[in-house]
């Protein structure tokens, strides 16, 4: 079955469309990005993924539940669990294990359960030992990883982080980024609603927003490939594939699949030891 | 600017007072203060004023930091001193008079009877915030918090969101470093292009907060806002259906502050019936 299903999605705020037409699919296990500049519309589709919105044409499926019947909503929030931008907003308690607790007691978990669900959570963000800590004493990396674990409480199926790293410095994103790879290797499905393009090279698949529309849909080294094409919709290469891309230009020969920092170095040491 | 009030803030230590359950503390602290303004003698008082040293003996918490909470309220204490001491409204008789001369002058006057009540008072309104003081500072706010959902709880039975009530109550605790932070930040911005918020008097002291006040009253709401959806996304919908998962239990230590405290306002109560202290 499909993790989620978009079907001719369109969605308005009064007048102005921002959502026009979109439909694609996202399976179980994969790890998807939606990439687009700032107002493409991607934080909306990223609202209407778990009901926060309600589409105004088309139906948005959440393991074939959908999300335009109200009885489905929380259902839906179970399952699909969000990620937002500013980890101090989505905090409720002043202590982090109050705060993961937060998810599992709405749902109505016993209290047993919630103490194994925030060790579990907490495990797997590898921020245990800050149990009893107090969120706003962390860093940004830390707390959008308590953040996380607060949604892994609940035990979704689907990890939506609607630009989750666009507030964090490098260190505080690269935290982030290496925990949800860790999770989407155990299985879970996450949707990466990103500007940022490094992230976007490690997704199964890129998805790019442009205006409200689906642009162009594909493997990262699909989508990084053609360079005037992505620069078009206000995106550019990640940055081991723009240098790549200036010393092809400048007439050295690098292999036309070098995208992180890792397949670079890897092309360059090649062409030394050719000479 | 938040961070000047040290009024009772949570003084972490490990003490008896510190452990025991925020609901025995509310309901000593509560019953503390009306038995403060039943006593009607200097006498009655020493019962509680023995038990706000114990309580502050085994607290652990620096005398200094409780002596700094009755700062705060000094002038208050002072203020209702000197209105109790001149403003008795006394007959001429009672007025007392050094070296002949009567301290009387208009509608002021100084009696006995006023400066009784002055020191009365003073010595109520101290220990009033002495009280308090001590529960604040051997209870976290989230302890407070979940001792005043639990006391409350059977107010939902008259449709009452005691639930509603104290999550609010968490999450503007939550909110207070956030936004005392985000002030801080504005008026740096604000200063920054040349805002004065030193010169100047009162009024137009006054009118240079409105630049700071307005932006983080939408940066609130906005918080606010971001805040619904992330607490929509984690399931929230309400106190219908919902666990809990810190419980408040009751130890031995508990029942052992309530019998002490039982024992000293039966002093109090007794000391009504014997003739001399009344």
């Amino acid at each position: 079955m499909n993790a989620l299903e978009m079907q001719n999605v369109g969605f308005s705020y009064s007048e102005t469309e921002v959502i026009k037409d979109i439909s694609f699919t996202v399976k179980q296990g994969e790890f998807a990005c939606l990439l687009g500049r700032n107002g493409s519309g991607k934080s909306t589709l990223a609202k209407l993924v778990n009901g926060l919105l309600i589409p105004k044409e088309g139906t948005v499926k959440v393991f074939g539940l959908c999300s335009s019947e109200q009885k489905n909503l929380f259902e839906i929030r179970k399952r699909a669990g969000m990620v937002f931008q500013n980890p101090d907003n989505q905090m409720v308690a002043s202590i982090v294990e109050d705060d993961i607790a937060f998810g599992p007691e709405n749902i109505g978990v016993p209290r047993e359960e919630i103490k194994e669900r925030i060790n579990y959570a907490l495990d797997a963000v590898g921020m245990h030992e800050f149990i009893r800590s107090t969120p706003t004493r962390l860093s940004g990396g830390q707390k959008q990883r308590i953040a996380i674990a607060g949604i892994l409480a609940l035990k979704p199926d689907i990890l939506i982080l609607d630009e989750s790293t666009s507030m964090l410095d490098p260190q505080g994103r690269d935290e982030v980024m290496s925990v949800v790879k860790k999770l989407n290797k155990d299985g879970m499905t996450v949707i990466d609603i990103t500007h940022y393009m490094d992230e976007a090279i490690n997704a199964d698949r890129v998805i790019v927003v442009s205006d409200g529309r689906i642009v162009k849909e594909g493997t990262p080294k699909e989508i990084f490939s053609s360079a005037d094409e992505i620069e078009k919709y206000g995106l550019c290469l990640p940055k081991a594939a723009y240098i790549a891309q200036k010393l092809r230009k400048n007439g050295l020969p690098i292999k036309g699949d070098a995208f992180t920092k890792e397949e670079l170095s890897e092309a360059l040491c090649e062409l030394f030891r050719k000479g | 600017m938040l961070k000047d009030i040290s009024f009772g803030q949570y003084y972490p230590a490990q003490s008896v007072i510190h452990s025991l359950d925020p609901r025995v503390k509310l309901l000593i602290s509560i019953a503390y203060i009306v038995f403060l303004f039943l006593v009607k003698t200097f006498i009655g008082f020493l019962p509680l004023v023995v038990f706000i040293v114990l309580a502050v003996w085994l607290a652990k918490v620096p005398v200094k930091s409780v002596l700094r909470s009755v700062k705060g309220v000094l002038f208050l204490v002072i203020f209702a001193a000197v209105l109790n001491v001149f403003l008795y409204g006394a007959s001429d008789a009672e007025v007392i008079t050094i070296n002949g001369v009567a301290l009387k002058w208009w509608i002021f006057s100084v009696t006995k009877q006023g400066l009784y009540n002055a020191g009365f008072m003073s010595l109520r309104l101290i220990m009033l915030v002495l009280s308090t003081c001590i529960l604040t500072l051997t209870t976290t706010p989230m302890d407070l918090t979940a001792g005043i959902e639990s006391l409350l709880n059977p107010l939902t039975y008259i449709k009452f969101p005691v639930h509603e009530l104290a999550l609010i109550m968490s999450i503007a605790l939550r909110f207070i470093p956030t936004l005392s932070e985000e002030t801080d930040r504005i008026i740096n911005a604000q200063k920054s292009r040349g805002a004065d918020f030193e010169s100047g008097n009162i009024i137009s002291r006054m009118k240079a907060l409105v630049p700071i006040l307005i932006p983080l009253l939408v940066s609130a709401f906005r918080r606010a806002e971001e805040l619904g959806d992330a607490m929509d996304s984690r399931c929230y919908s309400g106190s219908k259906g919902r666990t809990k998962y810190k419980k408040l239990t009751l130890k031995l230590r508990d029942l052992f502050a309530t019998l002490t405290s039982s024992v000293l306002f039966a002093t109090v109560i007794l000391m009504w019936y014997i003739p001399w202290a009344v």
